[in-house]
């Protein structure tokens, strides 16, 4: 980059100079890496359970800020992806397909169909009608798992085997852990080039100026739904995650205020900051947590929490502490 | 060089009981500086739309290079080298200049499925950009934001990105408007500097500026042309004076 | 055949909860634009109000009406203390607040009412059943929620076409800018639409209370199938939210009627039974997805939209 261009403020990847916001995600990261040893040491399991929680939502939550902060997709039938990575791999361990080398492709492979269909459906309309599809598509998908009953339907499948990896063992809550941080990272990374990309250029363009775009001549739908389904997929990865983490799969995983949830830490996060959904994810699920060990009424201080983050502060987290101006 | 490049025929175009475009046909020759003037609310913004596929025209057609567009979409239309500039400034707010023109640059050098690169460093983007930011005189504001920009510089952004995809014909949609006296002139130099090797259809209230840049001018009242011809000719058309004159019709 | 019929009468009826779900929703979001999640909340309040007040005064009547008080009450206050600041925000800001409120609201009922849901009862006349066809017996009751309900719609079109508020609030679906300049209160205008609608909320709460349900969460399904009337009727129309609620509550429960029977002409007994179960939930959303997909502005958008 030649020393004049400035990058826009949003990605701030100015090398060597450590501004409060690289020096947040730096300390989000340096926290989650120690988590195990942590827990290790003082004994507490629950920490490296709540914390893996943590990486797997954030997973998906960057997976909905592709589509959502940098593209503008307001999405929320977002957790319908967690539920089909889920449900591909708990309907295959119950019929005796345990090798992850199977699972997981599938489970992508799924998630990214359904969003195509999805996408190619919801795409051609805009605003408040996009959220509402969306969001339909979703409880369909979530009435389906209902009426599972073979694979458990409402009350759920409990997942007896972990995905087997030959030598890895998921069972090993560290090496679980360890995996799904580093698919976490590795998302991250994929995530920074796509944005930054040709591609991303045109998401995010059609963003800012979707009849701009078309005017200066791009096909703005193919490429939205490519993305849409590229989100899909990385949200079916966390769901094949989510199914190993908690040995079980339910409708739940894909009921809208799941979609809320991811919806939630984005927004909380940051969007359109890289490393906003683990921020989003890191804060949200902790607040959760230590709020239901103040009260046993913690939605009594989440909601109206989240309705002062709504009202007040502008691009989340991320925006407070790079002091971004209000928009 | 008279072939024809842009071929209108008999575009109609009715919202409700209001006729925005009455048979307008028109023939612009590769090279030609073809001015529309008339009063507001004249069906410019129809016209335009028709042409740049953002409005389904009720009958008529339209060809561009011999190749039919009349129902093409807007997209396809800007790849066959139709580009257009937009009267409402509507750019990228946040992003730089550069980046603005660059996107431009993108949508005509092929594919954009690419997703490795960090496009911000592709030279066969970023050149052609500076190149068409120099054009009209905004290269030292390259990497200010769009919102950082004043009215005038937004205005000149515009012209950048049309120019920028390397188009054949340009659709210029009230350029000057909301530009200072310095800025119209430099635009006016662009102009008479692309005539010949762009074809240009300039929609335009500056009459000054139309009269010295135009080759032809047609005149478009309640959705119909008028009249069409050379400067000299449309000077001293008695129904142009009457439509401007007459019925006060400068204020549609 | 009668079978039928009755099933069509349960499809209006639950259509005519629907509408005074959408109606609210519908102008709350076709004049203050509005995405407003907690509107469930207040359909849930009013099923709580009603049971706690009959109670009280032994009257299922004067439990209703001082539940419909209470809830319009409740609206008007969370319009002025949290509501108002949504406004003018993108739809992505209203999301995150109002499924704050959801969060709270139903945190706030498990506090104030416990986890375990409450009964309310029906004066023992409304428990009767009318042979309204020869051969068919329906509850009385379900018959007056249909009946009051289309008063209720009356009334709304009478209000929204014969009154200055109304005309406000046409005005306002089709330019919000227009009625700001023409000087009226905004803000007092909005917090009175937001009262109407958290009052018809509430009247659909109380009156489902007898025969449904009375629990917590209650709002949140019943919510998104107003959603997506109001998606299916288009934004701000009254009348297509009527229109659309009578769709929608009779695909809803004829499909949910007849559907398993359908499939079991091709499939077995239970593939049939489960698939006909999840094929009917879905049932409206298909609907909303095809018309979303033919006329994306609704089927009948209010005028200038």
């Amino acid at each position: 980059m030649s020393p004049t261009t400035k990058p826009p403020v949003k990605t701030g990847w100015s090398m060597g100079i450590v501004t409060p916001r690289i020096g947040l995600n730096i300390a989000a990261i340096a926290t989650l890496a120690i988590v195990p040893a942590y827990a290790a040491l003082t004994g507490n399991a629950f920490a490296l359970t709540l914390f893996t929680r943590v990486v797997i939502l954030a997973l998906a939550a960057l997976s909905l800020n592709l589509i959502m902060g940098f593209g503008g997709m307001v999405s929320f039938g977002h957790a319908a992806y967690l539920g089909i990575g889920g449900y591909a791999v708990g309907i295959l361990a119950k019929e005796g397909v345990n090798s992850g080398f199977v699972q997981w492709p599938i489970a992508i492979g799924a998630a990214a169909l359904y969003a195509l269909v999805v996408g190619a459906l919801s795409l051609r309309t805009r605003g408040v009608y996009f959220i509402m599809i969306t969001l339909a598509f979703a409880q369909m998908i979530y009435y389906v798992a209902i009426g599972l009953d073979r694979y458990g339907g409402d009350d759920g499948l409990t997942i007896y085997h972990r995905s087997a990896f030959g030598l890895i063992d998921l069972s090993n809550r560290t090496i679980f852990y360890y995996l799904c941080f580093g698919l976490l990272l590795v998302g991250i990374y994929l995530v920074w080039r796509i944005v930054n990309s040709r591609f991303g250029m045109v998401i995010q363009g059609a963003r800012s100026n979707e009849r701009r775009m078309r005017a200066i001549g791009f096909p703005t739908f193919r490429y939205r739904l490519v993305c849409f389904v590229i989100a899909g997929a990385m949200c079916g990865l966390a769901g094949a995650l989510l199914a190993n983490h908690t040995d079980f799969i339910s409708p739940a995983m894909m009921h809208w205020t799941r979609s809320g949830d991811l919806i939630v830490m984005v927004v909380l996060g940051g969007m359109q900051a890289l490393f906003g959904p683990l921020i989003g994810a890191l804060t949200f699920l902790v607040l959760e947590e230590g709020l239901s060990r103040l009260t046993e009424y913690s939605n009594l201080i989440l909601g109206p929490l989240l309705l002062i983050v709504a009202i007040s502060i502008h691009g989340g987290i991320d925006g407070l502490i790079a002091g971004r101006r209000s928009g | 060089m008279a072939e024809v490049l842009l071929e209108i025929e008999g575009l109609t175009k009715r919202f409700g009981g209001v006729v925005a475009a009455d048979e307008i046909s028109l023939m612009l020759p590769a090279g030609e500086l073809h001015a529309i003037i008339g009063p507001n609310g004249a069906g410019k913004s129809t016209l335009i739309g028709q042409l740049t596929g953002e409005v389904t025209p009720d009958s008529g057609r339209v060809r561009f290079d011999g190749q039919e567009i009349t129902n093409l979409p807007v997209y396809r239309r800007s790849q066959l080298g139709l580009a257009r500039s937009f009267q409402v400034t509507t750019l990228f707010p946040d992003f730089t200049a550069l980046d603005n023109v660059a996107l431009s640059v993108q949508a005509h050098s092929g594919h954009s499925f690419r997703f490795w690169t960090d496009a911000r460093s592709e030279i066969a983007l970023r050149e052609p950009a500076r190149t068409a930011l120099a054009r009209v005189s905004l290269a030292e504001r390259a990497a200010t934001l769009v919102a950082d920009l004043s009215h005038g510089e937004r205005r000149q952004l515009e012209i950048a990105m049309a120019l920028a995809g390397r188009p054949r014909m340009l659709l210029l949609d009230e350029p000057m408007a909301g530009m200072g006296q310095e800025e119209s002139i430099r635009l006016m130099g662009l102009l008479r500097a692309l005539k010949g090797a762009i074809t240009v259809m300039l929609i335009e209230h500056d009459i000054d500026a139309v009269f010295a840049l135009a080759d032809r001018i047609s005149v478009l009242v309640y959705g119909r042309i008028i009249a069409t011809g050379d400067p000299a000719a449309i000077r001293s058309d008695l129904a142009v004076r009457e439509a401007y004159l007459g019925e006060g019709a400068a204020d549609g | 055949m009668l079978y039928f019929f009755e099933q069509f009468l349960n499809g209006i009826q639950l259509g005519m909860l629907l509408f005074l779900l959408a109606a609210g929703l519908t102008l709350i979001f076709g004049i203050m634009d509005l995405v407003n999640l907690a509107h469930g909340s207040l359909y849930m309040l009013g099923a709580y109000f009603a049971a706690t007040f009959a109670d009280w005064t032994d009257s299922f009547l004067l439990g209703a009406l001082l539940a419909l008080a209470a809830t319009a009450v409740t609206g008007m206050l969370l319009e002025v203390i949290a509501v108002r600041r949504l406004y003018g925000r993108s739809h992505l800001d209203h999301v995150l607040g109002t499924f704050g409120l959801l969060l709270f609201f139903n945190e706030l009922v498990r506090l104030i009412w416990g986890p375990a849901g409450m009964t309310l009862s029906l004066p023992s006349e409304m428990l009767n059943a009318v042979e309204v066809l020869p051969g068919l017996f329906y509850p009385l009751y379900r018959l007056v929620i249909i009946g009051v309900t289309l008063v209720v719609a009356v009334l709304m079109y009478l209000l929204i076409m014969r009154t200055r508020l109304g005309m406000l609030i046409r005005a306002g679906a089709s330019n919000r800018e227009m009625v700001g300049a023409l000087g009226v209160n905004i803000k007092l205008l909005y917090t009175m639409i937001f009262g109407l609608g958290a009052a018809l909320a509430g009247f659909a709460g109380l009156m489902q209370a007898p025969i449904l349900t009375v629990q917590i969460g209650m709002g949140e399904n019943i919510l998104i199938a107003a959603f997506v009337v109001v998606t299916i009727g288009g934004i701000g129309s009254i009348r297509g939210a009527f229109m659309a609620s009578v769709l929608v509550g009779l695909a809803d429960t004829v499909g949910r009627a007849f559907m398993p029977d359908l499939l079991h002409a091709f499939l077995s007994e239970s593939a049939s039974s489960s698939l006909g179960r999840a094929l009917s939930s879905m049932m409206i959303y298909l609907v909303m997805a095809l018309v979303l997909i033919a006329r994306p502005e609704g089927l009948f958008p209010a005028a200038g939209k």
